[in-house]
């Protein structure tokens, strides 16, 4: 059976996350040929809206307020609610990002609904749909299945490939406008501590670095690879630990956990909790001066050196490599 | 203040799974406090110590629960809940789980509600704010810093790397993020006082919680572990050609860059 699904997209900074197409694609896959419907919420969002119909939404709604500027669970809630009411999907899809993480709980609780969180995959299609998620920090995979009411899923981002951009395709915008009140959360300030432009758990680079990284200033190669790579930096907990960067870049099981397509550990050795936030990414790269450091084991490909002798020439080879393409 | 902690009992971070029959195999595992759950816990004793009142550890689970428990009461909490499902309740997922708490603390009257953002099992991270909604009370979720003065809460949460400043009042639930704190290790008195707070234990049939209303809406169908990773290949030979190697096989091999 064909089904409704709705699909929160997700702006920042004036754009559209990656993951709000992975979402589409998703909600395509669970619709079976039904109708997708992506929702946009914020203070001015209508120009974003006419993306969603190339990657494959078939409808879009906006609902935009001055209390939707800054994201709060309050203010999103209500506007989401008031749409899921007037369009009864049978399926909704968030990205499994902070706000996602943040928001679907609520949703799911106030609609007496279950929730399945941090979909890496999806297997089958409508009434058939098996959502395949990490539990045990990746150690092992569960197989979901909504029993019965909504079937709410949120995706982790950089798993589910986004449907090829179509320029041709252009979904029906319309606007709703929902009464938001009563906002409990005042958001005073927010402070961007993040590396400039990409996000690292949305990056398709990330090169991390360890306690071999030695010091603050021993992050500046990583971070020049992950420039040249347009990629994003991240640490594991033992150079966090060290005072090497902010805890915002730890990778592992307390941390975040990434999923990109090239994962570059440099001067890191491999404990099982950093593996944890790691080992699922598409190809893994070790560079660490002990051959016998656990990240080999998981590694695809290994060099056994210091790293700032290789980074460097990483650096030079990756960029004599951008001329020539 | 009157002050709740809900805290998960998880394995170890160091544990191997094992997977046999389609489940996770525990016997012999270590388990421990979620290690989110601890900045909780240690949150909650701070904000206790400053502003006075009681702080109450809750787990939902079996008997074996308990340990974490007097962990938790050894680090300082006061008294301890443990909603026993053991005999009642055969699958249980986050509407199961939020929805048997939150009749726990309905007439509880909490002020503030600690719980860890994740889990580092099932890693949903849904009870708490699901808790929260249930309750009828506002959530921030994953806090770096909290500040309460008389009602007014300020608070720092984490926002993928990036830090949001935010004002809300109480009564209010927050989840915990890495950063918080550094939480305590239980002292030896603290373990032997532990001993002797109370521990409270209670079933579905104390909070007249049928089992077909918590009956899960969600279904594990299976459990498989990854699949193995071939061993990798470590590049050989002079360091520079090692490098030239390994762009290579990025680009043309793995096709990554």
């Amino acid at each position: 059976m064909s089904k409704k699904v709705l699909v929160l997209g997700e702006a920042r900074e004036g754009a559209l996350r990656n993951v709000s197409y992975e979402a589409i694609a998703a909600a395509k896959q669970i619709s079976s040929g039904g109708e997708v419907v992506s929702v946009l919420l914020g203070d001015s969002v209508g120009e974003l809206a006419n993306e969603l119909g190339k990657y494959g939404a078939d409808r879009v709604i906006t609902v935009e307020h001055p209390h939707l500027k800054q994201y709060t669970s309050d203010g999103y809630g209500q506007a989401l609610l008031a749409v899921i009411e007037q369009e009864n999907p049978e399926a909704i899809v968030f990205g499994h990002t902070a706000l996602g993480k943040d928001l679907s709980p609520k949703i799911a609780s106030k609609l007496q609904i279950g929730l399945v969180s941090d979909v890496t995959s999806i297997e089958g299609e409508g009434d058939a749909a098996v959502f395949i998620r990490p539990i045990y920090s990746g150690k092992a995979f569960e197989k979901v299945k909504v029993k019965d009411g909504i079937e709410f899923i949120t995706i982790r981002p950089n798993n589910i490939a986004p449907l090829a951009k179509d320029d041709s395709k252009s979904a029906e915008v319309s606007s709703m406008s929902v009464d938001i009140t009563n906002l409990r959360t005042i958001i005073k300030e927010v402070v961007r501590k993040s590396t400039e432009g990409v996000d690292l758990s949305e990056a398709k680079v990330v090169i991390a670095g360890g306690r071999g990284v030695k010091s603050e200033e021993g992050f500046a190669p990583l971070k020049e690879l992950a420039d040249v790579l347009g990629g994003a930096v991240g640490a594991s907990r033992g150079a966090c630990d060290a005072d090497y960067c902010d805890y915002s870049l730890q990778i592992g099981q307390t941390g975040k956990v990434v999923t990109p397509d090239l994962y570059i550990a440099a001067g890191i050795s491999g404990a099982i909790q950093h593996l944890a936030g790691m080992s699922n990414s598409k190809i893994i790269v070790a560079i660490n001066k002990d051959p016998e450091a656990n990240i080999f084991k998981v590694a695809d490909y290994g060099i056994v050196g210091d790293l700032f002798e290789v980074i460097p020439m990483l650096i030079e080879e990756f960029k004599k490599l951008k001329v020539n393409a | 203040m009157n002050i709740y902690v809900l805290v998960k009992r998880t394995f170890d971070t160091e544990e191997k799974i094992v997977v046999s029959g389609g489940k996770i195999q525990e016997d012999g595992a270590e388990f421990i406090i979620n290690p989110y759950d601890e900045y909780a816990i240690e949150e909650a004793i701070q904000v206790r110590d400053a502003q006075g009142g009681e702080v109450t550890v809750l787990t939902m689970g079996g008997e074996d629960a308990e340990k974490q428990l007097r962990t938790a009461l050894a680090m300082g909490a006061d008294k301890a809940v443990l909603i026993n499902i053991e005999d009642d309740v055969e699958e249980l997922d986050q509407f199961t789980a939020a929805h048997i708490i939150s009749e726990y603390l309905k007439d509880k009257n909490p002020d503030l509600i600690l719980a860890g953002n994740v889990a580092i099992d099932g890693g949903s991270g849904q009870v708490g704010p699901r808790v929260a909604e249930s309750l009828g009370i506002n959530y921030v979720t994953t806090i770096t810093n909290l500040e309460i003065d008389g009602t007014t809460v300020t608070i720092k949460r984490d926002v993928e790397g990036d830090t949001e400043v935010l004002e809300t009042s109480l009564p209010l639930l927050v989840t915990a993020q890495q950063g918080l704190n550094e939480p305590r290790y239980p002292s030896l008195p603290g373990i032997m006082k532990a001993k002797k707070k109370p521990l409270e234990e209670v079933e579905l049939d104390d909070l007249d919680i049928d089992e077909d209303d918590v009956e899960a809406k969600t279904e594990t169908i299976e459990i498989y572990l990854p699949p193995k990773k071939e061993a990798g290949k470590v590049l050989e030979g002079d360091l520079a050609d090692q490098v030239k190697e390994l762009v290579h096989l990025l680009h043309s091999e793995a096709k990554v860059v």
